[in-house]
């Protein structure tokens, strides 16, 4: 095993709504490379957790602390707004399960994708154009489609798009919100696999919410199962689908429909 | 001669919450070691637990008891308390797997399927894709197949995919669930030929064969597993 050490580091993560679990005493680390699904059924609190750590949402208790590229372990809350916005433009992403929400709507795809450069520093229009297109190859929009606002796509072109702006700063950790959630299956293997290559390719850290234990399974190394807010079982993928412990995780695997 | 796989008083069972907690035990107290070179086969009626085994090995399975040591990157490994990035990390290198069925993946042509695992450690796309078309050819899966995703295959021509995925890399311990269950007699002989060919290069290999003939020519040795078994013992 090599001496890398991990990413990000969560600690004793909490937060309530109210007198209402969101997500309670969560701890885990994230290696360079490696994707951790979180599944759960909805209002089990893994889309809280997402944003408690991915500082969208602030947590009650706990500690996020993550790997700056100068290899030091910085806690987010010890950071300014100025500097934590930056690191989510620059070395984040955030896929939203609606294209919609994390897309201007409005503006053009090729500047959809090119605004996060401009937030790295890139300001050469014809270099940024030419990311920009090289992008849209890779996520398999024609380039013919550039200038077109991404409310003239169907659903799958746009969450395409939406993984295009966040991975064109070469981040280091990508959130995933239910990527594939909403669209049709055949949309649905397509985008699958187009993540599945970019994630290994790009080497990429992710942290993915599903409800889909076949997306968690094609796309996971290691899996946390939530249920009220707690992290019940965690362990390998095949592991927690193969031979769940839990009572509810085994419910949960013994609902998936066979085709 | 080395030792790679050291397998000790190992126990597992299933607890099915589900069905009001019913404990299934399944094996216990199954210990054996495998040397470099050579091929050991369960053997044991079916449902005796010899899958069962193959998935504590890869750790698919957890364990309730006992130890699965493996020699990984100059040390013994527990797999059984192994964090996930550590088996991850061993099947990488170290442990490979033939599983009965592929699982397929949307999209991805048959070839790349293979290539996957020589990739994934380092080796350039091309050089993968080469030895990947060397082994399909080898295993005589139509070279117009080669570009299609397996979704569609036939259980032999999957399967044959699942063998070339397996064999590719040089990992050092060799998995094998009935890999010629689905192959007629030429492609039996052909994977006869490749688990020799591996033997020779010190691969330790554990398999299960239903094919009696297949059985007899590559095993060095069998492993009873009905000695292992724990479901006698729930029926008493």
């Amino acid at each position: 095993m090599t001496a890398e050490q991990p990413l990000l580091k969560v600690s004793n993560l909490s937060r309530f709504y109210g007198g209402r679990i969101g997500c309670l005493d969560v701890s885990f680390d994230l290696w360079p490379g490696e994707v951790l699904a979180i599944v759960g059924e909805s209002g089990s609190g893994k889309t809280t957790l997402l944003n408690c750590v991915s500082s969208r949402l602030q947590a009650q208790a706990g500690r996020v602390e993550y790997r700056m590229r100068d290899g030091r372990l910085r806690a987010l809350s010890d950071m300014g707004e100025a500097e934590r916005r930056f690191l989510m433009r620059t070395d984040w992403g955030f896929v939203h399960q609606n294209p919609a929400d994390g897309l201007r709507m409005t503006v053009s795809a090729g500047a959809n994708v090119g605004e996060r450069l401009m937030a790295v520093g890139a300001r050469h229009y014809g270099h940024i154009r030419e990311t920009a297109v090289d992008w849209l190859q890779r996520v398999e929009i024609n380039t013919d489609r550039v200038d077109d606002p991404p409310r003239a796509f169907s659903g799958g072109m746009r969450q395409r798009l939406q993984i295009a702006r966040n991975l064109v700063t070469a981040p280091r950790l990508v959130f995933m919100d239910e990527p594939t959630g909403g669209l049709d299956v055949s949309v649905q293997a397509r985008l699958l696999d187009l993540l599945r290559g970019l994630v290994s390719d790009l080497g990429l850290a992710v942290i993915l919410v599903t409800h889909d234990l076949a997306v968690a399974r094609l796309l996971s190394h290691r899996m946390m199962v939530m249920k009220d807010g707690r992290v019940i079982e965690a362990g390998l993928t095949d592991r927690v689908l193969d031979d769940p412990r839990e009572p509810y995780t085994q419910l949960l695997v013994s609902s998936i429909l066979q085709v | 001669m080395s030792t790679p796989l050291v397998v000790s008083e190992v126990r597992k069972s299933f607890t099915m919450h589900l069905r009001g907690g019913l404990v299934l035990p399944v094996v216990d107290n199954v210990s054996f070691s495998l040397k470099a070179g050579e091929c050991a086969v369960l053997g044991g009626p079916s449902g005796v637990g010899k899958s069962s085994i193959l998935k504590m090995l890869y750790g698919n399975y957890a364990i309730d008891a006992g130890q699965i040591l493996i020699e990984h990157a100059g040390g013994f490994v527990d797999l059984a308390t192994a964090s996930p990035r550590a088996v991850i990390d061993i099947r990488r290198a170290t442990l490979g797997y033939v599983s009965q069925f592929l699982r397929t993946l949307p999209r991805v042509a048959a070839i790349d399927v293979v290539a996957e695992p020589l990739i994934a450690r380092g080796e350039a796309a091309e050089t993968a894709r080469d030895k990947a078309a060397e082994l399909l050819s080898r295993l005589n899966l139509p070279e117009a197949l080669w570009r299609l995703p397996p979704a569609t295959f036939s259980g032999g021509e999957q399967q044959r995919v699942n063998i070339a995925r397996g064999f590719i890399t040089d990992h050092r311990i060799l998995l094998l669930d009935e890999p010629t269950a689905s192959l007629d007699a030429v492609n039996r002989a052909v994977v006869v030929e490749m688990i020799e060919a591996r033997k020779q290069a010190g691969t330790a290999l554990l398999g299960i064969f239903h094919d009696d003939d297949v059985r007899a020519r590559v095993a060095d040795r069998i492993i009873d597993v009905s000695a292992f078994s724990a479901r006698k013992d729930a029926a008493a």
